[in-house]
Order: structure tokens, then sequence, then C-alpha cells
């Protein structure tokens, strides 16, 4: 398990092929990667800055990962999240993951992803030609982690 | 350490017009909820902090609800919802 806070961009390839290197009992591996889009709610978006906070954020990441471990059998999870100011097109978070099988590997990267989203402190900012605002958090967003605290009670019943 | 270490993020530090501040813990504070009061009171730009505001928090780097208690020597921290991802 492995969590990166980093300004620098990652090589996805490179990410991937390690999540399986020498692990032969890995049969799966799901990936995500997140990208600056050039419009967000109507706006045109020229560039997009990532504040995070420094300490928090890492342990955030790696609490979630923890969690993900708990719910399903993974061989290997690496998440790399950007911060700084980046580019339409550029990446900002990638998510991996490691299993034996794809249903595993699939639900812990979605899982990974939603909880990023609402629990991890970071905060966007977008550069509009109508000048550059703070991205509002979506309840699209809680909704989607909320999902995964359901079927974590249903998990529970039916231990 | 006697103080808290009190840090704000994105819109919120813009808000205020500032990133943190050390603060002694002010007498009959002892949750992150009465922290945030007495911050919001100081006025102007302060509302920001106002009860119904969309604000969240952490201590010591974890989430925390405003019933949590806060400690001098605490790393309390107000930011606005994640939008990270």
């Amino acid at each position: 398990m492995s969590v990166s806070v980093q300004e620098a961009d990652f090589d996805v390839g490179a990410e991937i092929t390690a999540l399986s290197a020498g692990r032969a009992e890995v049969g799966a591996v799901a990936s995500f990667v997140g990208l600056v889009r050039n419009a967000g709610h109507g706006n045109a978006v020229a560039a997009m800055t990532l504040e995070h906070y420094p300490g928090m954020t890492e342990s955030a990441l790696a609490e979630i990962v923890v969690e993900a471990q708990g719910r399903w059998p993974l061989q290997g999870v690496r998440v790399i999240h950007r911060y700084g100011r980046l580019l339409p097109g550029e990446r900002i978070v990638f998510v991996g993951v490691a299993s034996a099988h794809r249903g595993a590997a699939f639900a812990a990267c979605e899982f990974i992803m939603d909880y990023l989203k609402t629990r991890a402190p970071f905060w966007k900012l977008e550069e509009t030609p109508e000048g550059a605002h703070w991205v509002d958090a979506r309840e699209s967003d809680d909704a989607a982690a909320s999902r995964w605290e359901e079927s974590w009670e249903a998990i529970d019943q039916r231990r | 350490m006697t103080e808290l270490n009190i840090l704000y993020f994105a819109s919120l530090r813009e808000a205020l017009g500032c990133s943190g501040e050390r603060l002694s813990l002010p007498e009959g504070v002892s949750t992150l909820g009465a922290l945030r009061e007495h911050l919001a009171a100081r006025g102007e730009g302060w509302a920001a902090l106002a009860a119904g505001r969309n604000v969240r928090a952490a201590v010591n780097q974890r989430m925390a609800g405003f019933d949590a208690p806060v400690a001098p020597g605490d790393e309390v921290a107000f930011f606005p919802p994640v939008t990270g991802g």
C-alpha cells in the first residue's frame, strides 16, 4: 500500500505495472485516472489549483486505503493525488488496486475514489474567464460515498 | 504547549484573510463548536465561521464533529467541504 501527495505528474503505465510486479497471485488490476476538465458547471476552465492540508491529506488517504483493505482481499493499492496549478487534460489523481479477482479490484477502486472525494482534504480553485472561484462540494459525491456505508451495514448483518 | 494552533484552508482562508494563528484557549471554550462560535464573534469576515455556514473541521489532523473536545496544544483546522479527486 502506498500513498503519495505530490506536485509532480505520474506515469500511469509504470504504476499499473508495479501493482502486479512479482506477485503471481494478482489476477486483476483496476485503475482510475482523474483529469482536469476544460469545463465545469457551464464555465470554461483555463486552469485548476488544488490546495491540500499537508500531513492530514496523507493520513486521510492512508486511512481510506486501510478501510478498503478491510473490506476486500487486496494484494496492492496505490493512490497518487497531485496538488498545485494544473491545466485541462492534466492528470489529478490515480487509484490502482490489485486483487486476485476483478470484483474486488473494481469495487475497491471505486470505493477509494468515492471516499477520497468526501474525506480527503483537497480543495479546487477553478480559473475561468469570469475569474477564479472555489469549486463547491457536490451532494452527488456525498451520495456516492454513503452508498458504501449502506453496503457496509449489509455486510455487518451477514456476519 | 498552552496554545492552540489553528489553520484555515481554501475559501475560508481567503474570507478570513489568514491561513492560521496561534491562540490561547479562550476561557469557557472546550469544544470545537465553542471555539468556532468564539472566532465567528470577531465580526466582519469571521462571520464565515458562523453557525449555518458550511464549515468542516479537524482536530489533530482528523475530521471532527463540532462536539469534539479541544485542548491546549491541539492543532485545529477549519475548512469548506472538500472537493478533491
